[in-house]
């Protein structure tokens, strides 16, 4: 590689046997092994491609005798791609590797057990642990570093094998290396150790913690990341405690890294659930803004993921950023996803001192040209409506000045909020009816109808020819969504009710009760019909004090996440669950969830939402994915997990999962009470689904794993593995 | 963690495959290729099939920072051209998914683009000092550089963000700065950084209304953020060559260097006349640069009669804009547009959306913020002299907006009836 820079020739496919001649070719009169060099790289070219370069095993192999450190490399890569497919030639491979791991050369050193590691194949492994150990123990830091993560594969590989060798006591006694490199990557270690299913539980305590806190300065910033994380495996005991570690890293939050920055906010709110001291909660709150704000500058994909973590951090920190609403208000140029993101934000953050703001910016967004952009701008100009009480005369103004536009998707969109703003203020907004009822043919989509189907209904007194509307969205009864079904039933027995002298209401009612009872198979729907059947036919005063009963007006609460739930998902600040809005182990097989541990320092709040954490979670049983893939060999194992020596073992969760979800449902129930739920089928097969409960009717954009989404492709995704 | 680091082609050609862990297999690139590469629709730089989530970045940034300063520049020969150094690179930046180390620096010395020989026993010692540096507290420094003159070069850059209503008010105004440094220094120079004295950074600490006021300040690795904390010092040990020191944002006090008058009028359905203002608002020994509008015309524009006293005016059909060039304004200057869009009478029901006019410019010696260096202290054990650069440019790349100023509102009833 003397002259960087010619390498592309090398992309094109290479025949086994060309290459094969060509290797042995080289052996003979090969100058300084540039022969040798160049068949290499057409075969690591020919790997990147994705072609088979298995059959060369023993060919390849054979170069490992040249003293190059350049052929050594590519071999080694060769071996990583290769070697778990060959175990019956791999033996010929270890004596290289048991030279090279007692070379004299440091890098080679940490090569050869980097090698090594990668290739989880008994006779390997086997080879591996011997000299694992006194790498663990070698002058070098660079190999002791290496060797650290190497114990991580080793567990990966063979979890009992490693605990029998004792590593994982090596890797605690490295946490207290002189080296903080070193110490970082023990720590990574026995992370990644302590997030599977059935690793050596990993918790740190106070003197452990601040011995890390000490390694911290001098790590490199992907060291601190390891180390800033492995915080939350400490609980602190007293208050004081969680407030002079957060002092000690508030720090943090200058570096330049972003992974750094977010890192250090997820150890800060950590830690926040067991200070006491306001103002010293305040000041971090206070500190934590400006550095989130910063990561708005990097590029779109950071700026993403930095918008998911600011909606979960607001909401469980109000006083985070609750100035900064400007940051939020979207260019002209961002990228769809930055959009919608920071439009959710700017809802949260909206106040009475910035409403106006926030309104201006979104009637702009309003006439934007993407679909999802509009018409979440005009939900949220509604939603602004309902959560800011002074702001609603002039959110109602701008809604009626959108459904001008007569765009049929801004038009629902607005329709559906006006249901709720009615509904919020009830008496206030009912003169700007008859402006609806002007854009009923624009109307198409199930909630969008069902929320216009509701307001005729509602207020059918108010509406002089609220039965012939009716009798024409009654037009395909049959054909319609199921809601819009629900909704026509209810509308037309308030219908009914209000004007029972009217022939027309009461032939339409009659019409409608017998579909609902006769010609439908929802049994939802055929139950709630019957039940209007007999109410009207026992007694019709009844029936209507309770069809028109009074409604509590709605409130915005709802849309919040709820205390435990948020208190746990911000324990994945700055990782993929985050982002998602949802927790790793609902959407990652094999992942560990991760929930606040109880301690005398513990805040009351979180303490009385506390989740508690089952463990396993998910069914100990192999997970049978149609296709071709190979076993996974850690669904299999039975043993329990053993109790570490560096450990408590975790509370016991006091009460089950099912309990704490009943109780979910429940509510959920309650606060919809009136238009009824509807089963959604995609999640039927979803095992899953009724995790999500736990955030309720909280509402987003929700970007989310594809598998439970509507594109519905569950299981084929799977196929990889 | 990291599982998997994948180089893809525009077309979804694998140039880099790096699997961390065993439990992948090479298919899901082409998993990622069916589902992202060829889907024109993107909608969220992360997606998740199945288990596996993929996070991706069209040009990945911590990538292309190593990758320029080994082989000039990524592109996709650049990537074929040194796989392999590529893969050597990855793996020390990366192993089991673990990023361990990402300084261009220290990775030069173990990486390097010249053939080692393994056997020999100078390489071995060689090794460890090199390993020392790799797991060092200041890993982003060699220890033995030398240089016959000793020089730093200080760029402070600025990147003005503006976005301004129809109406002129500001909706939003601030700076993203950042302060690059090419450091080439002797030995292990501890550095120190002075700014402005009336410099705020803390906002609750209340500074005089003429402060320079920074929202957050972020540094490099090498920056010892506690004496930062404490004492308000920048001190370092720097990286050898360039390197960006520190990076900040101010949203106060905000000095814009150009400010941007539109009048737009429509002349009943068939014409659009645009005059369009741009003053400066520095000294008049400085000047911008490199002055570009982009002023958007509605979709069913046929043609635009521009004219201007200073630089040129073009209308690009293909992107709807006449884009306005001005090579220089000097400060004190003020700059006219005067332009007519002709409009065919349209049946078109595109929508149009009012996109921003846009400028972009560079202003050197002056700083948005108000930020200035006041000092760069070198001390070195030999304690020789050195001498320091200090440059300042303030720039809008895409990021200086001025909101459409016009509704069509004829234009958009017609088009709006969809």
């Amino acid at each position: 590689m003397a002259q960087p820079g010619q390498d592309a020739k090398f992309f094109q496919r290479g025949k086994i046997e060309e290459l094969r001649s060509e290797l042995q070719a080289a052996e003979a009169k090969d100058k300084k092994f540039v022969k040798r060099k160049t068949v290499l790289k057409r075969i690591v070219a020919n790997i990147t491609m994705g072609n088979d370069m298995s059959p060369l095993f023993n060919d390849v192999v054979q170069c490992l005798g040249t003293p190059l450190l350049e052929i050594k490399k590519m071999v080694y890569l060769y071996l990583i791609s290769y070697g778990r497919s060959r175990p019956n030639q791999i033996h010929l491979v270890i004596p290289y590797f048991l030279q090279d791991v007692n070379d004299r050369n440091p890098l080679i050193r940490a090569l050869a057990i980097r090698t090594m590691s990668y290739i989880p194949i008994p006779v390997v492994t086997e080879a591996l642990t011997e000299n694992l150990r006194h790498c663990l123990k070698d002058r070098d830091a660079y190999v002791r570093k290496t060797a650290a993560i190497c114990v991580a594969k080793l567990y990966a590989a063979d979890p009992r094998k490693a605990e029998k060798g004792g590593f994982v006591e090596m890797l605690r006694d490295l946490m207290l290396d002189s080296n903080a490199t070193v110490v970082a990557n023990a720590v990574a270690a026995l992370s990644e150790i302590g997030d599977r299913q059935d690793g050596v539980i990993f918790k740190l305590n106070l003197a452990t913690a601040n011995k890390l806190l000490h390694a911290l300065e001098e790590s490199s910033e992907w060291g601190q990341i390891y180390i800033l994380d492995s915080l939350l495996r400490y609980v602190p005991e007293r208050h004081a405690d969680a407030e002079q570690m957060s002092e000690r890293i508030i720090v943090q939050l200058q570096h330049a890294n972003s992974a750094v920055v977010l890192t250090t906010i997820k150890a800060l709110l950590y830690l926040m659930n067991y200070m006491e001291d306001r103002k010293l909660i305040e000041a971090c709150c206070r500190k934590m803004g400006p550095p989130l704000v910063t990561l708005l500058s990097s590029g779109p994909e950071v700026q993403y993921v930095a918008l998911r973590n600011i909606l979960l951090i607001i909401q469980r920190r109000p006083a985070v950023l609750k100035n900064d609403v400007r940051v939020f208000f979207c260019k002209y140029n961002d990228p769809i996803y930055v959009k919608l993101a920071k439009l959710e934000i700017m809802y949260r953050l909206a106040r009475v001192e910035n409403a106006s703001e926030v309104l201006a910016e979104l009637q702009e967004y309003a006439t934007e040209v993407d679909i999802d952009f509009v018409r979440k701008a005009v939900r949220s100009i509604g939603r602004l409506a309902i959560k800011v009480e002074p702001a609603a005369d002039k959110s109602i103004e701008a809604l009626l000045s959108l459904l001008e536009t007569k765009v049929s998707y801004v038009v629902q969109e607005a329709i559906i909020v006006i249901k709720d703003i009615f509904r919020r203020y009830p008496g206030k907004y009912e003169g700007v009816i008859p402006t609806l009822c002007g854009h009923l043919d624009l109307i198409d989509e199930p909630e969008s109808k069902a929320a216009m189907v509701w307001i005729l209904g509602q207020y059918a007194n108010r509406i002089d020819n609220a039965d012939e509307l009716l009798d024409v969205m009654l037009d395909g009864f049959l054909n319609e969504a199921v809601e819009v079904q629900l909704a026509l039933l209810t509308a037309a027995v308030k219908l009914f009710i209000y004007k029972s002298g009217s022939e027309s209401a009461k032939e339409l009612v009659h019409k409608v009760l017998k579909w609902a009872t006769e010609d439908v198979d929802n049994p939802d729907l055929r139950d709630r019909g019957f039940m209007y059947w007999r109410m009207l036919a026992i007694n019709p005063s009844v029936a209507g004090e309770i069809v028109l009963a009074e409604k509590p007006p709605i409130t915005t609460d709802s849309d919040r996440m709820d205390r435990g739930a948020l208190d746990q998902l911000l324990l994945h600040t700055g990782t993929i669950g985050s982002i998602y809005h949802k927790n790793p182990e609902t959407f990652i097989r094999n992942a560990v969830g991760k929930a606040l541990i109880d301690s005398p320092a513990l805040n009351a709040n979180s303490r009385a939402t506390l989740v508690a954490l089952p463990r396993p979670q998910l069914p100990d049983m192999p997970i049978v994915v149609a296709g071709p893939g190979p076993q996974e060999p850690s669904a299999q194992r039975p043993d329990p997990p053993p109790a570490a020596s560096i450990s408590k073992p975790l509370p016991q969760p006091e009460e089950g999962e099912e309990g704490e979800e009943g109780e979910g449902e429940e509510q959920e129930n309650g606060a919809e009470s009136d238009h009824d739920d509807v089963p959604d089928p995609s999640k039927a097969g979803d095992p899953y689904s009724s995790l999500s409960d736990a955030f309720r009717d909280y509402l987003t954009d929700r970007p989310q794993p594809i598998t439970s989404t509507s594109r519905q492709r569950h299981e084929d995704d799977d196929l990889l593995f | 963690m990291i599982s998997a680091f994948f180089i893809f082609n525009q077309k979804g050609e694998v140039l880099i495959s790096r699997l961390y862990r065993p439990d992948f297999k090479r298919s899901i690139a082409d998993v990622f290729r069916i589902q992202v590469v060829s889907n024109s629709d993107v909608r969220s730089p992360i997606i998740t099939l199945g288990s596996t989530s993929f996070f991706h970045v069209r040009v990945n940034n911590l990538f292309i920072n190593i990758g320029k300063s080994y082989f000039g520049k990524v592109d996709e020969e650049s990537v074929k051209n040194n796989f392999v150094l590529i893969y050597e690179l990855i793996d020390e930046i990366c192993d089991f998914g673990y990023p361990q180390n990402s300084e261009i620096d220290t990775l030069k010395t173990y990486i390097t683009t010249e053939s080692i020989v393994s056997t020999s026993a100078v390489a071995a010692e060689e090794s460890s000092k090199i390993t020392m540096q790799a797991t060092g507290a200041t890993n982003w420094r060699r220890g033995d550089v030398k240089y016959k003159k000793n020089e730093a070069f200080v760029d402070v850059v600025e990147t003005v963000n503006l976005s301004m209503s129809a109406k002129g008010t500001i909706l939003r105004a601030d700076v993203d700065g950042h302060i690059q440094m090419r450091a080439y220094l002797s030995g292990t120079p501890e550095c120190k950084f002075g700014l402005n004295d009336k410099l705020v950074i803390d906002k609750s600490e209340h500074g005089t209304s003429d402060a320079v006021e920074l929202d957050d300040c972020r540094f490099h690795q090498c920056v010892r953020l506690h004496d930062f904390n404490s004492s308000r010092t920048i001190s370092f040990i720097p990286p050898d060559g360039e390197f960006e020191l520190m990076r900040y944002r101010s949203t106060s006090n905000v000095k814009l260097p150009l400010r941007i008058i539109p009048t737009v009028n429509e002349i009943g359905t068939s014409q659009v006349q645009y005059t369009i203002t741009v003053k400066t608002n520095f000294d008049t020994k400085l000047s911008a640069t490199n002055v570009v509008l982009r002023i958007p015309t509605p979709l069913n524009t046929t043609s635009v009669d521009c004219k201007v006293a200073n630089g040129k005016a073009k209308y690009v059909p293909a992107e709807n804009v006449v884009v306005w060039k001005l090579p220089r304004i000097q400060g004190g200057q003020e700059c006219t547009f005067l332009g007519t869009a002709y409009l065919t009478s349209t049946t078109t029901r595109q929508v149009w959306a009012r996109p921003p006019i846009d400028v972009d410019f560079q202003v050197l010696m002056f700083t948005a913020s108000g930020l200035i260096v006041r000092f760069l202290k070198v001390f070195e054990k030999s304690s020789y002299q050195s001498i320091k650069w200090v440059r300042y440019l303030t720039k809008a790349e895409g990021t200086y907006q001025i909101r459409g100023a016009y509704v069509f509102c004829a234009v958009r009833a017609v088009l709006r009836v969809a």
